[in-house]
């Protein structure tokens, strides 16, 4: 009996064992396989992400390795080199942590405590969650590491000075979270939080001012630091304010590059092809929504110019310009400016044409371009490039005809404003 | 005159072709049926070139290997595969080549030049021009470039930009390049002057024709692993 029982006993104490065992092991797989599960979509949202914020569009340079940096961007304030972000310990974000990641991209601030220059448009990127940034992180430090040194900023004094970065952030960077607004829907909320986080449309459709400080908060428009291309404003319903639009033809744009009213060109067709396109079909939309808010409404849609006289000589120049036109133009622009809505776009109340400042249609003539080749546009018509084809001063006749041809309205433009627009890849 | 008119008449868009022809329009402004010079510099015809040499070349262009601004520009938002179809269009394009120039070069310069066509010289590592660029020097498809049909000027720049840098950066090994510099200014100036007086004689020979080694020679173009199947 006693031994029996004893028998029993040990019987039960294995069983017990067996049990627990078995339980520990499930439980321990389990909850690995979901760390394993977690971490996946962690990375697969943070690959996401890093589109979105397109950090290959800086971090990658022409015909470079993805994310080894080196690509320069040349400002005012000297040659702004990008860093390498792959995860290569020596050279790249190898040895960072996430609190790291995240003091660069919140506070505009590196691993050793260093300021960052806002090229690093770490003004914007301060509106991005914890949880987005640990993404973006968690699939940086997933992509292949590249082992790649690049040059040092060149940057001019004064400018070069961390304490002038300290009173350049003190007077101009106001740093935290988006925080949604309640009174508005959670679709207008995300839309706000990608154009001015991660997609950080500010950093470029803002002015700037002497100090390459956003004049404000709003994106009103402003040439662009490093490039001889000028972000209209997205408010302006004389520029790239979309209040007027469907969402429909917004969503058409930034997820093809092209719609009715518009094509996309130089930066912006870029990050059409490297980041809008790929956004989910909701994230467009909400995008869209944000932005068709902050867009001007159409109060006067024909409004009326009072023409100046035009004295001969003005006459004169806009008549070169026409002959210009008809040689070179028409063929694809249309007798009447009319283009091929969604192919070549229409000349004739374009609103890019007319604008303000003349460096995005002087730019389109001197070099041309192609829409950016997406899903919804796959096979683009282009433009070719006239910079070595007619001299300056056809050039400026005949953007001032375009300017001012079939209704359109706007400043002559000189041969010195096309030389201005050379130079600069981007 | 057309100016200030307020209301715009009301007429139908232009009419575009669906086709491939309307869509390298573009390119045709200054690569039109013959090689020229423009203000800033010499645009070589593209028409009838092996398609896997065009691709290599527009791939460069857009990625800043072989480096001129305007073409780095115009390609930047265009993918290999939209590349590669431009490549097929312009390779399958009848060409018309033109007549052979005359030239001036000594018989014993001629000779020597026909030394290097066809059997290079070993001394210097120069392999045969022929076992590259095919026994007719038509070039082999896809990837290699013919080299008759030429104009010396463009001959001379490609050269000058080989051995002095600045066509190519970056894509290394670059072959022709590498064989460029090896070549005296003697031997680069008469082989300028005695290729575009050869007659044209058809058309790029098929893969096969390559001469052992000199795929792995030249592996950079090859190795550029398009999307081009041979």
């Amino acid at each position: 009996m006693i031994e029996l029982t004893s028998v029993r006993c040990v019987n039960r104490l294995q069983l017990v064992w067996l049990f627990s065992g078995w339980l520990f092991g499930i439980l321990f797989f389990a909850t690995v396989g979901a760390t394993a599960n977690v971490m996946e979509t962690k990375q697969q949202r943070g690959a996401y992400l890093t589109r979105v914020a397109n950090c290959a569009g800086c971090h990658t340079a022409r015909g470079g390795a993805a994310y080894a940096g080196g690509r320069i961007l040349n400002t005012p304030f000297g040659e702004f080199v990008t860093s390498n972000i792959t995860p290569d310990a020596e050279t790249g974000l190898g040895r960072w942590s996430e609190e790291d990641f995240w003091q660069a991209l919140h506070h505009g601030k590196s691993k050793d405590g260093r300021y960052l220059y806002p090229a690093f448009p770490y003004t914007e990127y301060t509106r991005i969650s914890r949880q987005d940034a640990d993404a973006i992180f968690s699939y940086l430090q997933s992509v292949a590491p590249v082992r790649q040194i690049n040059p040092e900023h060149n940057i001019h004094a004064p400018y070069d000075k961390q304490f002038l970065l300290f009173l350049w952030r003190a007077w101009y960077f106001k740093e935290g979270v988006y925080q949604p607004d309640s009174t508005k829907s959670q679709e207008w909320n995300r839309g706000a939080y990608l154009v001015e986080g991660l997609g950080h449309c500010n950093a470029c459709h803002t002015a700037r001012n002497v100090w390459g400080a956003s004049k404000d908060n709003q994106p009103l428009g402003g040439e662009i630091i490093g490039s001889r291309w000028y972000a209209p404003s997205l408010i302006s319903i004389q520029q790239a304010g979309v209040g007027h639009w469907s969402i429909e033809d917004i969503v058409e744009l930034l997820s093809t590059g092209i719609n009715q009213h518009a094509v996309t060109s130089g930066p912006m067709a870029t990050i059409v092809r490297q980041s809008l396109q790929y956004l989910t079909a909701e994230d467009q939309r909400a995008m869209a929504v944000y932005l068709k808010s902050l867009g001007e409404q159409d109060k006067n849609p024909q409004p009326k110019h009072k023409i100046p006289p035009m004295p001969e000589v003005v006459r004169q120049y806009l008549a070169r310009g026409e002959s210009i036109y008809e040689k070179h133009c028409q063929d694809c622009h249309g007798k009447f400016g009319q283009g091929a809505p969604g192919i070549y776009p229409p000349l004739a109340g374009n609103r890019a044409v007319m604008m303000s400042s003349p460096r995005n249609v002087i730019r389109s003539v001197l070099y041309g371009g192609y829409a950016p080749v997406t899903a919804g546009n796959p096979r683009p018509y282009g433009m070719p490039p006239y910079q070595h084809i007619i001299r300056d001063i056809e050039i400026s006749q005949v953007i001032s005809y375009i300017r001012n041809a079939w209704g359109n309205f706007g400043s002559l433009v000189s041969p010195d404003e096309i030389d201005q627009g050379r130079g600069s890849e981007h | 005159m057309l100016f200030f008119t307020s209301v715009v008449a009301a007429d139908a868009p232009v009419e575009v072709a669906d086709t491939m022809a309307e869509r390298v329009k573009s390119c045709m402004l200054c690569h039109g049926d013959q090689d020229k010079t423009g203000l800033d510099a010499y645009y070589p015809r593209i028409t009838g070139k092996p398609a896997g040499y065009l691709l290599n070349q527009l791939v460069n262009f857009r990625d800043g290997k072989r480096y001129y601004q305007p073409m780095a520009i115009l390609l930047e938002n265009l993918t290999d595969e939209y590349l590669q179809e431009m490549a097929e269009y312009f390779a399958a394009q009848p060409y018309d080549y033109p007549l052979p120039r005359s030239h001036a070069l000594l018989p014993t310069t001629v000779q020597e030049i026909q030394v290097l066509i066809d059997s290079g010289d070993a001394t210097r590592d120069l392999p045969a021009c022929s076992a590259c660029h095919g026994a007719d020097l038509m070039g082999i498809k896809p990837f290699i470039p013919g080299l008759l049909g030429l104009p010396s000027a463009y001959l001379a720049a490609q050269f000058g930009g080989w051995r002095n840098g600045g066509i190519m950066r970056g894509q290394t090994p670059d072959c022709m390049s590498e064989i460029a510099k090896k070549l005296s200014q003697e031997e680069v100036n008469a082989l300028t002057l005695w290729l575009p007086a050869q007659a044209v004689s058809g058309e790029p020979a098929e893969q096969d024709a390559l001469v052992e080694g000199a795929a792995e020679r030249c592996k950079s173009i090859f190795s550029m692993g398009r999307i081009i199947t041979p």
